[in-house]
């Protein structure tokens, strides 16, 4: 129930992009075609998952015993960095499918805010292993579903008849208040 | 002449916010007042400009294919001494922030000025890129910031200026700031297409 809890918080309540106004850059700039959107998601899916896992056993077997947390978030990037790297030439040996699916949103995501401030976020709320486990599930989920959403809308709106200097990210943003509106509406679902 | 130059390009034709589109996570997540806009620009300012001070004092020893892990150092070292200073002496400030005083490492603002800036340029021209970057960067979230507050509370930078009950809530949550955003921008198309 408690998991269950922390993961509906992640990826409704508390969602990423809507409610929390992390990893923005992605948001608005792979948002055009729906196909690239959701290649972006399954590659954060996928990253934010590993290397939230990698980052919290770093913390707590190595930064927190020995004293060096002011290292962290120093460690935590050149983690991230690094890890990408690797799922990068592990997904293009051993299954190349998916890696044709999601290969070039892969580097990109070293610098989506989001997947840092997940590894941040699980130690600042003290989760356990599992926990954090869950919770960067439900973020990655709660970033694809916004992100897909959000993908539909845009490519409706190319047809529509818009003011011209709303054009373009004007009327993205107004788009993304009213998305963040309605996920307003799941504040004290569950009374969490 | 190119000194001047390279301190305005930020404020308003290369406006980080406005006009790149980068940076954006921490200009919408704590522009909900004037204060908290102020605070994470003073913050963003100290790094960037430290950092692409010490990008440009380095950038002839730095050799050319590992230089983003350099840059990456570089600025989580000057993110942290700033995160340990404002949980010290603004304890209040840095609650308000929370996760964006760490996670202005990756905001690329500021790894895009180390790369396209300061790793090509001298340290005063680099230094000066830094202090216009900063001032584009808070010129827009205070900006923001005083939009949503002056609507959504009733008050500037903590005064109540009529009552609160009167305001619309809407503008402080987190809608209200795309909102925002949403019309500053079109504005300045507006604005722009009259003037050309």
């Amino acid at each position: 129930m408690e998991l269950f809890g922390i993961f509906f918080a992640a990826f409704l309540i508390n969602n990423i992009l809507l409610i929390r106004f992390l990893a923005l850059c992605s948001f608005f700039g792979v948002s055009t075609k729906l196909s690239t959107s959701v290649g972006m998601s399954s590659a954060v899916i996928f990253v934010m998952t590993i290397s939230s896992a990698v980052s919290w056993v770093i913390y707590h077997a190595v930064l927190f015993p020995f004293h060096l947390e002011f290292l962290r978030t120093a460690v935590f990037i050149l983690t991230i960095a690094s890890l990408v790297q690797l799922e990068e030439l592990y997904l293009k040996k051993m299954l190349p499918a998916l890696y044709r699916a999601m290969g070039i949103y892969l580097p990109l995501i070293t610098t989506n805010c989001a997947i840092l401030a997940v590894a941040f976020l699980a130690i600042d709320y003290r989760f356990g292993f599992l926990q954090s486990l869950i919770y960067s599930l439900g973020v990655s989920s709660g970033y694809s579903l916004a992100i897909i959403l959000f993908a539909y809308i845009r490519e409706r709106m190319l047809l529509a008849p818009i003011p011209k200097w709303f054009q373009g990210y004007p009327i993205a943003f107004i788009t993304a208040a009213f998305m963040s509106l309605a996920f307003l509406g799941f504040t004290n679902m569950f009374n969490l | 002449m190119s000194l001047k130059n390279d301190l305005t390009l930020g404020l308003l034709k290369e406006n980080p916010v406005l006009r790149l589109m980068i940076g954006l996570c921490p200009v919408l997540a704590v522009s909900n007042n004037a204060i908290n806009a102020l605070g994470m620009s003073l913050a963003v300012a100290f790094v960037l400009i430290l950092s692409n001070f010490v990008v440009a004092a380095i950038r002839k020893v730095v050799p050319d294919d590992i230089r983003i892990p350099i840059f990456i150092i570089v600025i989580s070292t000057f993110v942290t001494i700033i995160d340990y200073t404002m949980q010290a002496f603004t304890p209040e400030l840095y609650a308000a922030l929370g996760v964006f005083v760490p996670l202005i490492v990756v905001n690329c603002i500021i790894l895009g000025r180390a790369e396209a800036f300061a790793y090509r340029a001298p340290v005063l021209n680099s230094v000066l890129d830094g202090v216009g970057m900063s001032l584009g960067f808070g010129l827009a979230l205070v900006t923001i910031g005083v939009v949503r507050e002056l609507l959504g509370s009733g008050s500037l930078f903590g005064w109540q200026l009529f009552n609160g009950a009167a305001a619309a809530t809407i503008m402080i949550l987190p809608p209200g700031a795309f909102i925002t955003i949403g019309l500053l921008m079109a504005g300045l198309n507006k604005l722009e297409n009259k003037v050309l």
